[in-house]
Formats: structure tokens, C-alpha cells, sequence
């Protein structure tokens, strides 16, 4: 606070005072703002190599066991190893294409029937009484269960971890959609209806853009529900893919094979984050920008 | 009562016309056949709890062809509820509402309805919001565009175009409704506390713009409010309203000189009058309102 003040004294006397001393704040406050943002990176990246360095140090001083807890130099290592060498399975990136490949497939088709059924049910409220106690059961049950049901079922191809993702991302876009097209401002479609819109204008350009706010938002926990699919599926019977590498890695006692395989997923995870918010930015451009950039 | 009402407004025109008049005249009925009446309406809604609440009893209402009537009643009373059955949003438990002679079913496209709160969509930008009547009416893209570009000028947004609502004022968005409902050219115009939400200076400024508006379409309004200042200074007519259930206390002309300023007529001394007798009316129902919701509480 004394900066701005201090500067807003130095400009009284100036022969422009108001223009010049509102630029000179102006100045101030975004010198403040970036030496903020450059302080918040400093420690962030300080946090990270704490972190790091303490488990390093630790296990190379015995306080860590790196046979159980693994150790960031091997987990590098073995990450080099796979990008160089290829894994058990074959080369690196058949096993994340593989992955990807099942949880977007598994991502689109939940988001797809998530937003049909949600509308149907938000848009008719028979059927959302009559299917209400049905869904409500569905859901509580811990999803992934399903797995083995898939396995056998659909086999240890890429169905089976199709269908668990579509399961696990169906619910989450599901009750979004569903009340996100509840929330419709009742105004707004009674403006629409008197302005003349039928049914499907009404269902175009008032409720969807209306519930999409509420879908998008589910968009950003369902593509990692879809990656936790696919993964799980993998680990319950599979040829290839990273829930596979993990399954080894774990049965061979290779602790580092599991954090690389975890960091690939990471990896995987923050850039379908990134796209998402791409998407979101575009289609929500209407939002006061206050709302749509708060994230963490 | 409210028949020798209705004889006195239309036996003298309600205001000077504009140019439009002639081009609208034809289209509007003969005589004094009013354009809405509501006979002996009756509403009823089911509580959460099951009980009914009755909203209107034996509502009787008509509205002469141009003519600005203003409903005026205590919070809550049912006009809303009165607008929404015009409009054809909601039908009466009893009774029947007439526009234009018929019977309401559904919407019709001769009315324009203007919400209390936002009804602007928010994820459309002024341009389109402006346009989505005709739009949705089935009139070619372009010209919809067009005609919305005009009355975008005409409320004085232009240059707006690409605004979305969120970066509006209130008193903008308002204007982007009031273009909206005006460009698909409602013979009736229903306007549901309109400017309620506004500022005391931006509100007298929309006042006017309406007056204004009004005067170039030669619909005939209905105009829900509580505030008795706007009802005269808007309406030919004022009708109150009893607190909740609603009915018609009483009906009231307002003769004052068109066209008005809405911001200097208040200090006419026959508006003075106007406000004072009317008030007297309204007191005893602001009264009995404010004590229930007292009591409820």
C-alpha cells in the first residue's frame, strides 16, 4: 500500500498531475502484481526441489527404503530406460496411444450418452421421477467393480476398458447435464417461448447453452474418471497399456516402475486439462471472465 | 364501474399518434372492442404443502385498442400472475381471458412481454439477443440482422453489437430487452415491473424511452408495477389491485396532456391529485399486505 501512496505524492507536483499520477499507480500496481507472479514461481519451483531433494537425500541415507519407496533418480532412469529401450510390452508410446486411445473412446461415448440422458431425464419430469430411485442406486455403487464383469465379458481387448470408462464418466456428465438443465432460468424460456422459439430453438439456444456451463465443468473430472478406466481395466486383464506397465512394475517389485508410469499418466492427464479448458474458454466466451478464470 | 371506465377512455383517445398511426389504424379494431378482457378470472395454485392459494378472484379487466393501463397492488398480489394468463403462459382456474376476441391458447405472436429481471440471453451477444425474435419467428438471417441493427441504433446501443449482457449496465440490458420485445412488433405489449431493478435517474430515462417507443408502435400495454409515480406517469389508465387474492378496486383515468415527460409531470398539480386519490385507494391494501407478511414471518 505505501509504494502507490509515496509515488502519488512524487506526481502531485508535476505539471499534469491526475494523467501522470494515475499511470505511475497503474505502473506501480502491475509492478507489484508481476513480482507477485514471479515470487509465487520462485517458491513453487523451491517446493518442488525440496520435495524432490528430500526423498532423494532420504533414501540415499537410509531413511527412505528405495527398494519399497523408489527414488527420483531411478524413476528418471527408469523413464529414460522406456523412452530409449521401449518397456516389457514394446515401445513407450504404443502403451500411452493404447491408454489414450481407450479413455478418449470410453470419455466421448460417456459424455455423449451423459448429455442425452441428462437432457431427456431434466426435460422430462415423469421419466426422471419414475428412473430417479434406479439411477440413485446405480450410482452409489462403487463403479469400478464393474471391472472384472468387463473382463469377462468383453475380454481383455479394449472394450472392456472402453465400457468401464463410459461407466465411470456417465454418472459424473449425467447429473451435471441433468441439472444443469434444471437450472434453466424459467424467465429465459418463457422470453424464448414468447418470442417465438419452438421446441428445438428452445432446446438450441436456451436450455443446452444454459446446461453447458454445468457439462463443461464436468468435462475436467470425467476425462481423469476416463483415464482411471481405462487404467483399472488394464489392471484386472490386459495385453499393453500403462495399467499394464503398472501391474509389472508392481509385481516385479519396481517401485520406480510404478511412479514413472504414474508420472506418465500425469502427464497425460494435465494436457487433456489443458484442451478442456481450451474448449471451455471457447464455447463459454460469453461468461464475465471473473468466473471462467478462477482455476487452480 | 370499470364499464363506464372503459367508455371514458375510449371516447377520448389516449394520446396524440404518430405518423405509424395510419399504417396501424386498419389493423386495429373497430370502436372501442377491447383488446384483452378478462372475465370473472379466477386463479388458483397447489402449494408445496397441498393447500391451494388462490392468486386472482373474479378478476375482471379490459383494455381498449393503444391503450396504456397500468396495474398497481401491493407485493405479491397476482399481476404478475395476471400478465402470464394474457400471455398465455398459464391458464385461469376459472373465468376466461380474451386478446383480441379469443380465447388464449399458448402463445401468441401478437404479444410482446418484457420481464421483471433479466430475461436477455446471456450467452448471446447484443446483436443476436436483439435478433432472436425474428430469428426464431423464421425470418431470413440477414434481414433479421438488419432490422436488429436498426433497433439496436434506435434504443441507442449502436456501436454495442458484440457486447455480451455480463458486460452491459443494468439500464443497457434493459434497453437490449425493450429492443427485443420491440422488434417483433407486438400489438400487445405486457411489461412485468420492468424498470424495477434500475436506478432512480436511469429509470425516469427508460420511462421516457418507452413513452417514446410506444407512441412509434401504437400497441396497446399492460404495465405491471407498485410504484404509483410510474403507473400515472406512464398510463392512461391505472387500475388497483386488492392485496392478494387480486381483484379490481378500483379504476382510474389519467387525463394528463400526451406527451409527457416523465420526469416534469410529477409536479403537475393535477398529477399531485391524481397521486392523492389514488393513493388513498392503494394505502388500505399496502396495509392489509404488509401486515400478513408480518404475521407470516
Amino acid at each position: 500500500m505505501s509504494e502507490p501512496n509515496t509515488l502519488l505524492e512524487r506526481q502531485q507536483s508535476s505539471a499534469h498531475p491526475t494523467a501522470e499520477t494515475d499511470s505511475a499507480a497503474l505502473a506501480a500496481l502491475v509492478r507489484r502484481r508481476r513480482r507477485r507472479r514471479w515470487l509465487i514461481n520462485a517458491l513453487r519451483l523451491l517446493l518442488l526441489v525440496v520435495l524432490i531433494g528430500g526423498w532423494e537425500l532420504g533414501a540415499r541415507l537410509g531413511l527412505i527404503d528405495p527398494f519399497f519407496w523408489g527414488r527420483p533418480s531411478g524413476i528418471w532412469q527408469q523413464l529414460v530406460t522406456w523412452v530409449l529401450h521401449g518397456t516389457a510390452q514394446g515401445p513407450l508410446w504404443v502403451q500411452i496411444a493404447v491408454t489414450l486411445e481407450e479413455a478418449l473412446l470410453g470419455f466421448l461415448i460417456g459424455v455423449v450418452l451423459g448429455i442425452s440422458f441428462g437432457v431427456l431425464l431434466g426435460r422430462n419430469a415423469f421419466l426422471a421421477e419414475l428412473l430417479g430411485p434406479y439411477i440413485k442406486a446405480a450410482n452409489s455403487i462403487p463403479r469400478v467393480t464393474l471391472a472384472p464383469l468387463f473382463a469377462i465379458g468383453l475380454g481383455l481387448g479394449s472394450q472392456s476398458k472402453v465400457a468401464l470408462a463410459v461407466v465411470l464418466v456417465f454418472f459424473i456428465v449425467f447429473f451435471n447435464a441433468f441439472q444443469g438443465v434444471r437450472e434453466v432460468d424459467r424467465n429465459l424460456l418463457a422470453n424464448a417461448r414468447i418470442l417465438g422459439a419452438n421446441r428445438w430453438q428452445l432446446f438450441r439456444e436456451v436450455i443446452l447453452p444454459s446446461a453447458l456451463t454445468w457439462i463443461i465443468a464436468s468435462l475436467h473430472t470425467s476425462f481423469s474418471f476416463a483415464l482411471v478406466g481405462a487404467v483399472v481395466g488394464e489392471f484386472v486383464g490386459s495385453i499393453e497399456g500403462i495399467g499394464l506397465m503398472i501391474q509389472n512394475a508392481g509385481a516385479t517389485f519396481n517401485a520406480n516402475g510404478v511412479f514413472a508410469a504414474m508420472l506418465i499418466l500425469a502427464a497425460v492427464a494435465l494436457l487433456s486439462e489443458i484442451v478442456i479448458t481450451a474448449l471451455e474458454r471457447r464455447l463459454l466466451r460469453w461468461r464475465p471472465s471473473a468466473l471462467s478464470e478462477v482455476t487452480l | 364501474m370499470q364499464h363506464s371506465q372503459n367508455k371514458v377512455s375510449s371516447a377520448s383517445p389516449p394520446m396524440p399518434r404518430s405518423p405509424l398511426q395510419e399504417a396501424s389504424g386498419d389493423r386495429r379494431p373497430t370502436g372501442s372492442a377491447p383488446v384483452i378482457e378478462l372475465r370473472q378470472v379466477t386463479k388458483r395454485f397447489l402449494t408445496p404443502r397441498g393447500q391451494t392459494y388462490t392468486a386472482l378472484r373474479d378478476l375482471s379487466l379490459s383494455v381498449a385498442p393503444g391503450e396504456f393501463c397500468a396495474l398497481i397492488g401491493p407485493t405479491g398480489c397476482g399481476k404478475s400472475t395476471t400478465l402470464s394468463l394474457i400471455a398465455g403462459l398459464d391458464s385461469p382456474s376459472a373465468g376466461s381471458v380474451l386478446v383480441m376476441g379469443e380465447e388464449v391458447h399458448g402463445n401468441d405472436p401478437r404479444i410482446g412481454y418484457v420481464f421483471q429481471t433479466d430475461a436477455v440471453f446471456p450467452w448471446k451477444n447484443v446483436l443476436h439477443n436483439v435478433a432472436a425474435g425474428p430469428l426464431f419467428r423464421g425470418v431470413p438471417r440477414r434481414e433479421a440482422l438488419e432490422r436488429a441493427r436498426a433497433w439496436i441504433a434506435r434504443v441507442g446501443l449502436a456501436g454495442f453489437e458484440d457486447r455480451y449482457p455480463h458486460q452491459l449496465s443494468g439500464g443497457m440490458r434493459k434497453r437490449v430487452a425493450l429492443a427485443q420485445t420491440f422488434i417483433n412488433e407486438p400489438q400487445i405489449l405486457l411489461m412485468d415491473e420492468p424498470f424495477s431493478a434500475l436506478d432512480v435517474q436511469t429509470r425516469t430515462l427508460m420511462e421516457n424511452e418507452l413513452l417514446q417507443l410506444w407512441s412509434a408502435l401504437s400497441a396497446s400495454v399492460v404495465f405491471v408495477t407498485h410504484d404509483l409515480e410510474e403507473a400515472i406517469a406512464l398510463a392512461d389508465r391505472v387500475c388497483v389491485l386488492t392485496a392478494g387474492p387480486a381483484t379490481v378496486k378500483g379504476i382510474y383515468t389519467i387525463d394528463l396532456p400526451r406527451p409527457r415527460n416523465v420526469a416534469e409531470i410529477r409536479f403537475d398539480p393535477r398529477f399531485v391529485q391524481l397521486y392523492h386519490d389514488i393513493w388513498e385507494d392503494l394505502r388500505d391494501e399496502v396495509m392489509i399486505s404488509y401486515e400478513r407478511a408480518k404475521h407470516s414471518s
